[in-house]
């Protein structure tokens, strides 16, 4: 029982990542009928925003104390942070710790930026030619983005931490009399997901905008028809998508160091998840993303893995190949949506 | 001569002549010349020039004439690999079985994998073949190298060991082979400041690359090309003409499969060592980029791509700052840092942004590859005498 | 007996009904039209002929073998070719060439693995298709791109392709709509003048009264989904139930 439960958790970790993902690329999918290949790069890019915020907010001024030497013999060179300068050096310690939560804060309009330039500047193009084409274009582009962040960052990964408070272990399931020690950023990582899952479900459902946009998901030309300004709306959706994308790989820093091609690692797993959930089905793309998270990690046992070697890396896609034979619209998709 | 029509009878000669004279015409520059770096003579090179064209060749087939996008492709080639370095683990390092074996495992694995992909058409057939070729891979990684069952070696990759058995090996060499003739045997030709490289190895590989290349014109110019073309232009016309795309389709993944499995072969006859990394989708993107970068559906496309690209990958590699800084020397100081702090990002280690950003820019504006922009060129150049479309052979030469 | 025969077909579309015991037979030989108000049901009933839709309940034969359940493939092997409203071509391809792959689905059947003989050496299927283009007064356009046609001669090039293969039953589907009233008196010419040459069966589901009147011996008339007429053309103007089916329609 234990074991299974904490199988289940470790697996949701990683399941909302993907379902967070899956979410932005069913959302391009659906409503811009493009295949996204650089959406896992926006992904990286968010992990990026952090780990940016986190070189600026340490950025230091070096001040010369004469009283103290370094181990050469002259004197210490102290680094202070600006943050530190600025606003004292509590709040300026505090805002470093809390690092990864506030490059939230960053990461939503410069993703959305990023997310809106794409959309006009190079996906727009591409709605009329064939989606061999979208995919060699978003491919390309998701090449030059890792590339970038390589050249900028380097190849290696980059260690990030959870502030202080959220780090260490807790024990979840002390009220149920079960032993069951469970990283704490892994479970606000979790609460964070449901958050976002959640406000992008409502905001599809409750606004008007939302409605259009799930009119225009199901039927482009009809809504186009009635005078809306669809495109605008898409445009936007496509910053949002990003924005989605980008806070999940914001997030996900300080559980795996990030390293410039997450975006391809992702990538792959992501469109599993996408088509596995149903193509253009938001609620197929977060349950597939939650379902093969959970997958994995039961795969990633010992048991299972001494049973089957490397079954682990190899489960998702097994699924996913028996789940399109047997069901081809995935598990909640809808007839229609993105079949040639 | 081999029932050609007169432009591919042509192209064909273009081809075997730029191929079988390579060793002479990519080392333009004397040897001990500053442009030396420049040279592409050189047999490692020259045999990734066409085992590579192979390869692109064969994926032409598939999504050149049918559109089917395949993210898979990489699959074979290291399939093919493997295959070829278990012939010299197990019989000797004679190149012939290890061949056929590559072809035809990886036939039998492109069978499978295209029974089951070709179920689905459009998005849904690129991401379940990049789903297996990510499952390729990690079978390749982990799950096929085990103690109790090791087929593939891991990380460390499939080689020949001094233990392994060689059953037919005998008094042959120890290295690989084609009835006696080393592969690694180099011939150097010394014509002044010139030194020319003629190497078995790379012979063997242009003498498939010709055979492969006169396959697939005769593929293209079939009634089975004919209908793949259909395929991509409208499969709806198609079944509604009496005819079953299925079959057709899955005909040229195998094909094209087969091709890579060559690839994959040859790749080994000139190395025997087969790792996992061959069978990473990114790899399989790699092909891709050459055949859209030549030229998708054009018979000489892929070949001018994979040259193409696998020339510019080792010229840029080769560049760093210091080269910068020595081309620019002339420039004032301050605009000579400027320029070379630009390029840095695009040479050496940054080869792969400028893969990525000349990949986009062929897409979006010149979706028809470089034979499509020499085609425009030869055009533009020929209009006011003679407005007919140029045949595709015309413009090879420009290109090579 | 007729070469198609369509008995108690139903289909529903969620609570729509879109076919409601739909009973037609058609007569080897004849232009046979089928007619309604816009949403009586005309597409859905030629859809599942050519195995787009199937049907909930009833039967379709044609020539005694069932349509219902086999592929489009199969369908048209069997006899049954379709014109579609917007024509259906392989527009990347040449004229010649269009043609060609329908001769050669004729000739070699669904599949054949012919990779290595080339097709400018199959003269017998060259010769035909250029005949069939000469046909359709098309002969002078058989080396351009067929997406580069006009829309009157994309439809004429489809037309050349289904007659290529000797079908024993044509379906067209509104094969003069969106045509300017020239293009259409030549494909009601061009329709009549292969119908006295082949006296291929034809299905003809069209708007333009003009081309219905021109055209069929025989008209049914849908409405709601259901066949409420079904008669020789002149007494199918004069017919009470149609006259009120078009009108009632119109408001």
């Amino acid at each position: 029982m234990d074991a299974i439960l904490l199988q289940i958790l470790n697996g949701i970790d990683k399941g909302s990542a993907y379902a967070l993902i899956a979410l932005g690329l069913t959302l391009v999918f659906g409503t811009l009928g493009v295949v996204n290949f650089a959406h896992g790069a926006l992904f990286m890019l968010g992990a990026f925003c952090a780990v940016t915020l986190q070189k600026f907010l340490t950025l230091s001024k070096i001040t010369i104390d004469p009283t103290r030497l370094d181990f050469l013999g002259k004197p210490a060179k102290i680094k202070t942070p600006y943050v530190e300068a600025w606003f004292g050096e509590a709040a300026g310690q505090a805002i470093i710790n809390w690092s990864v939560p506030l490059a939230i804060l960053f990461a939503i309009p410069v993703m959305f930026l990023v997310g809106v330039i794409m959309e006009r500047g190079l996906i727009r193009h591409f709605y009329k030619r064939p989606h061999a084409d979208q995919i060699l274009v978003t491919f390309g582009l998701a090449i030059v983005l890792q590339e970038i962040i390589k050249a900028i960052y380097g190849a290696n990964p980059i260690q990030m931490s959870a502030p202080d408070e959220l780090q260490g272990v807790a024990n979840m399931g002390a009220a149920l009399g079960l032993k069951l020690s469970y990283p704490i950023w892994r479970i606000v990582y979790f609460c964070f997901a449901v958050v976002i899952i959640g406000s992008v479900f409502a905001f599809l459902k409750f606004t008007t905008f939302g409605m259009v946009v799930r009119a225009g998901m199901a039927d482009r030309e009809t809504v186009g028809l009635l005078g809306i300004d669809i495109d605008r709306r898409f445009t936007f959706m496509f910053g949002v998508a990003a924005a989605v994308a980008g806070v999940a790989g914001v997030m996900y820093t300080p559980i795996n160091p990030p390293n410039y091609h997450w975006g391809m690692d992702f990538l792959v797993i992501s469109f599993v998840v996408v088509v596995v959930g149903g193509m253009g089905s938001l609620g197929g793309a977060v349950l597939a993303g939650f379902m093969l998270g959970v997958l994995e990690a039961f795969a990633s046992t010992t048991w299972a893995t001494t049973t089957i070697p490397g079954i682990n890396q190899i489960v998702i896609y097994l699924v996913a190949i028996i789940i399109l034979l047997t069901l081809p619209r995935g598990l909640l998709g809808r007839k229609g949506v993105m079949e040639e | 001569m081999f029932t050609l029509a007169k432009n591919d009878k042509l192209l064909l000669v273009i081809v075997a002549f730029f191929t079988l004279l390579a060793p002479i015409i990519l080392n333009p520059f004397p040897t001990e010349s500053a442009m030396a770096q420049f040279n592409a003579g050189y047999p490692d090179l020259m045999q990734r020039f066409v085992i590579f064209g192979i390869f692109a060749v064969g994926f032409n087939i598939l999504f050149g004439l049918t559109g089917y996008l395949s993210f898979g492709h990489a699959a074979f080639l290291g399939v093919g690999s493997y295959a070829a370095v278990w012939m010299f683990k197990l019989l000797s390092y004679n190149i012939v079985p290890a061949m056929i074996l590559s072809v035809v495992i990886a036939g039998i694995f492109a069978l499978i994998m295209g029974f089951i992909c070709l179920r689905r058409s459009g998005i849904y057939f690129s991401i379940l073949t990049l789903a297996f070729a990510q499952m390729s891979f990690a079978i390749a990684y982990s799950v096929l190298s085990n103690p109790s069952f090791n087929l593939t070696n891991g990380e460390t990759g499939l080689q020949v060991y001094n233990d392994d058995p060689q059953y037919l090996k005998g008094d042959g060499p120890s290295t690989t082979h084609l009835f006696g003739l080393e592969m690694r045997e180099t011939f150097t030709l010394d014509i002044g400041a010139w030194a020319f490289q003629f190497n078995v190895g790379y012979y063997i590989c242009a003498i498939f690359l010709l055979v492969a290349f006169y396959i697939a014109i005769r593929i293209f110019r079939s009634p089975f090309g004919l209908m793949l073309k259909a395929i991509k232009t409208n499969q709806t016309r198609l079944n509604y003409t009496g005819l079953n795309s299925k079959p057709y389709t899955l005909f040229a993944f195998v094909i094209s499969g087969m091709y890579a499995g060559l690839a994959g072969g040859l790749l080994a006859s000139m190395d025997p060592l087969a790792g996992a990394e061959r069978m990473q989708w990114t790899a399989s993107g790699e092909v891709v980029l050459m055949t859209i970068l030549g030229g998708a559906g054009t018979l000489v496309g892929p070949i001018l791509g994979a040259g193409f690209i696998k020339y510019f990958e080792n010229i840029f590699s080769k560049i760093n700052d210091s080269v910068l800084h020595s081309w620019f020397s002339l420039l004032p100081d301050g605009l000579e840092n400027a320029i070379v702090w630009v390029l840095h990002f695009f040479v050496g280690k940054g080869w792969h942004l400028t893969l990525g950003l000349l990949f986009m820019l062929v897409v979006i504006f010149l979706p028809g590859g470089l034979v499509d922009g020499g085609t425009r060129i030869y055009n533009w150049v020929r209009k006011p005498r003679n407005p007919e479309p140029a045949e595709e052979g015309a413009q090879a030469s420009t290109d090579q | 007996m007729g070469i198609l025969e369509v008995s108690n077909v139903n289909k529903n579309f969620g609570g729509l009904k879109a076919l409601h015991n739909v009973n037609l037979d058609i007569e080897e030989g004849t232009i046979h039209a089928i007619i309604g108000p816009n949403g009586a049901g005309k597409s859905t009933l030629l859809n599942c002929f050519i195995g787009k839709l199937v049907p909930d309940t009833g039967t379709v034969n044609f020539n005694g073998q069932s349509l219902l359940g086999i592929k489009p493939h199969q369908i048209n092997q069997a006899g049954v070719s379709r014109v579609f409203q917007t024509p259906e071509i392989f527009m990347d391809l040449t004229v010649l060439d269009n043609v060609m792959i329908s001769c050669f689905a004729k000739r070699d059947g669904a599949f054949s693995f012919n990779a290595w003989a080339s097709v400018a050496q199959q003269t017998d299927i060259r010769e035909k298709a250029e005949k069939m283009l000469e046909d359709v007064n098309m002969a002078d356009k058989s080396k351009m791109l067929s997406g580069s046609l006009s829309r009157g001669d994309k439809r004429r090039l489809e037309m050349a392709m289904c007659l290529s293969q000797d079908p024993k039953l044509l379906l067209l589907d509104e094969p003069t709509a969106g045509m300017a009233r020239a293009d259409t008196n030549n494909t009601i010419e061009l329709l009549a003048d292969i119908h006295e040459k082949t006296k291929i069966t034809k299905v003809v589901i069209e708007h333009d009264m003009h081309v219905v009147f021109s055209l069929a011996q025989k008209i049914s008339v849908l409405a709601q989904g259901t066949v409420i007429a079904e008669d020789l053309p002149e007494n199918i103007k004069g017919n009470a139930k149609v006259q009120e089916a078009y009108l009632g329609g119109a408001h």
